[in-house]
């Protein structure tokens, strides 16, 4: 080694001090992070509820009032924001008309799409065993291609009015002959077949689940509360 | 200090919008290049994110340079732009969420933004706080024109439309390849050309008048 190379080791500081302003950097990043969490939480909320509740209303046609409902032990009950949280397969969303009465399921699916999870929510009646709606909440499929499944009006509204049971079938586009076809989209059909897969594993899941129609779990209150419902809107 | 003696704000400024423009001069900053500029406002967003970033971190490093010893500076950069990284990404999850969603996992990942840590490593830390937001404002702000640039080519030519609005009739045949990965590099590589052509043709301009001087004198 060459002695001139060296360089004097003056004002070097000790590995304290390194860590000290390293964990400080830290605390005082922390902070910061805390505080824009907590200024943007109510936010974020307040804007998932309404994605939701904006999905709901528009896979069930003709509902204006929902509750969260939930499969606890053994049957379906409405789930208050302070009851134990369930397991997300487990829960679904009840649609109601002005007056309360009970129209149909709002069912909260996922599986694997082309490229990553589709979380779907679609609407179910069940005494029609009939799905009218679909809504895709989250999904990463291929610009361009494999997001006309919430893009494309025409393949939506294959979902308008479908016979849900024994199971939906994804067929070529433009063959659908059978109420419980799907037009597949040209050039998305892995896209289109998971959707389809999606809502009958949800149809799978529920299908002993439900109760018999007529039965369904009624809005709490219907008469005291309408204000503080119509009022979340 | 002494090295910004020879420093002119308004030079450091425009440096980074066109001679060393991070992207198209220093290739810097690819990932969130490529990956989310298939649409204008996507672009617009990303840009305006690092935009922040940029300038939030080059203002406190050059604010407390001193303080920020040299062995674990790389540690205490990443940790100021990491916070401002995620500020922004709550930010946008509360006011844009739509805008948000789409972009994903490319919020985060401005921390590791090679264009940020290096404007950090290359001149905040070396320079007053007044040259280095100059700095960071030009360098985002020709990130930004970059990223829109190569968004709205994309967005035009792949999906017939600009910020969502449809600029051609139902006949138009989107170039579908355009708004995926391949039209990034292939965006991309035109522009790069057109800039390498430029300067070379700057260079051979600028050749030949120096020639012309020589032979006249």
């Amino acid at each position: 080694m060459n002695p001139q190379v060296e360089l004097p080791v003056t004002n070097e500081p000790g590995s304290a001090r390194l860590a000290l302003s390293v964990a400080l950097a830290g605390l005082i990043s922390g902070i910061a992070i805390i505080g824009i969490y907590e200024a943007t939480l109510p936010t974020i909320t307040a804007n998932k509820a309404r994605l939701l509740r904006e999905a709901v209303f528009k896979v069930l046609p003709g509902v204006s009032r929902m509750q969260q409902l939930g499969f606890v032990d053994g049957s379906l009950k409405p789930m208050g924001e302070d009851d134990e949280a369930v397991d997300e397969d487990l829960t679904l969303y009840g649609g109601y008309d002005t007056d309360g009465r009970f129209i149909g399921y709002a069912i909260p699916s996922d599986g694997p799409g082309f490229q990553d999870t589709i979380s779907l929510l679609y609407g179910y009646l069940p005494g029609k065993g009939r799905v009218v709606g679909m809504e895709i909440l989250d999904s990463r499929e291929t610009p361009g291609l494999g997001d006309k499944i919430y893009k494309d009006a025409v393949f939506v509204a294959n979902f308008s009015n479908l016979v849900a049971d024994p199971e939906i079938v994804t067929v070529k586009k433009g063959t659908r002959s059978a109420p419980n076809e799907v037009d597949a989209i040209t050039g998305a059909t892995i896209s289109s077949k998971a959707v389809v897969r999606i809502i009958n594993e949800g149809q799978a899941r529920w299908r002993d689940k439900l109760p018999a129609p007529g039965q369904e779990p009624p809005l709490p209150d219907p008469v005291e509360t309408p204000a503080a419902t119509a009022g979340s809107d | 200090m002494d090295r910004d003696k020879n420093l002119d704000t308004y030079q450091e400024f425009v440096k980074g919008i066109w001679r060393d423009n991070p992207v198209f001069v220093q290739v810097l900053g690819m990932c969130p290049m490529l990956a989310v500029t298939n649409s204008a406002i996507n672009a617009l967003v990303m840009g305006g994110a690092t935009l922040f970033v940029l300038m939030g971190s080059s203002f406190l490093v050059a604010a407390f340079k001193k303080w920020i010893p040299k062995q674990v500076r790389i540690s205490l950069y990443i940790i100021i732009i990491a916070t401002f990284v995620t500020v922004a990404d709550y930010t946008l999850l509360a006011l844009l969420p739509g805008v948000h969603k789409e972009l994903g996992a490319f919020i985060p990942l401005i921390v590791a933004n090679c264009m940020i840590l290096g404007r950090q490593e290359a001149f905040a830390s070396r320079h007053g706080v007044r040259f280095a937001v100059m700095d960071a404002a030009g360098m985002s702000l020709g990130f930004v024109l970059a990223l829109f640039s190569l968004g709205s080519i994309r967005e035009i030519l792949g999906n017939g439309s600009l910020f969502n609005i449809p600029l051609f009739g139902e006949t138009f045949e989107p170039w579908v390849i355009m708004i995926l990965p391949p039209g990034g590099f292939i965006t991309l590589g035109l522009i790069l050309l057109f800039f390498n052509w430029v300067a070379a043709r700057k260079k051979a301009f600028l050749e030949q008048v120096a020639q012309a001087e020589r032979e006249s004198l």
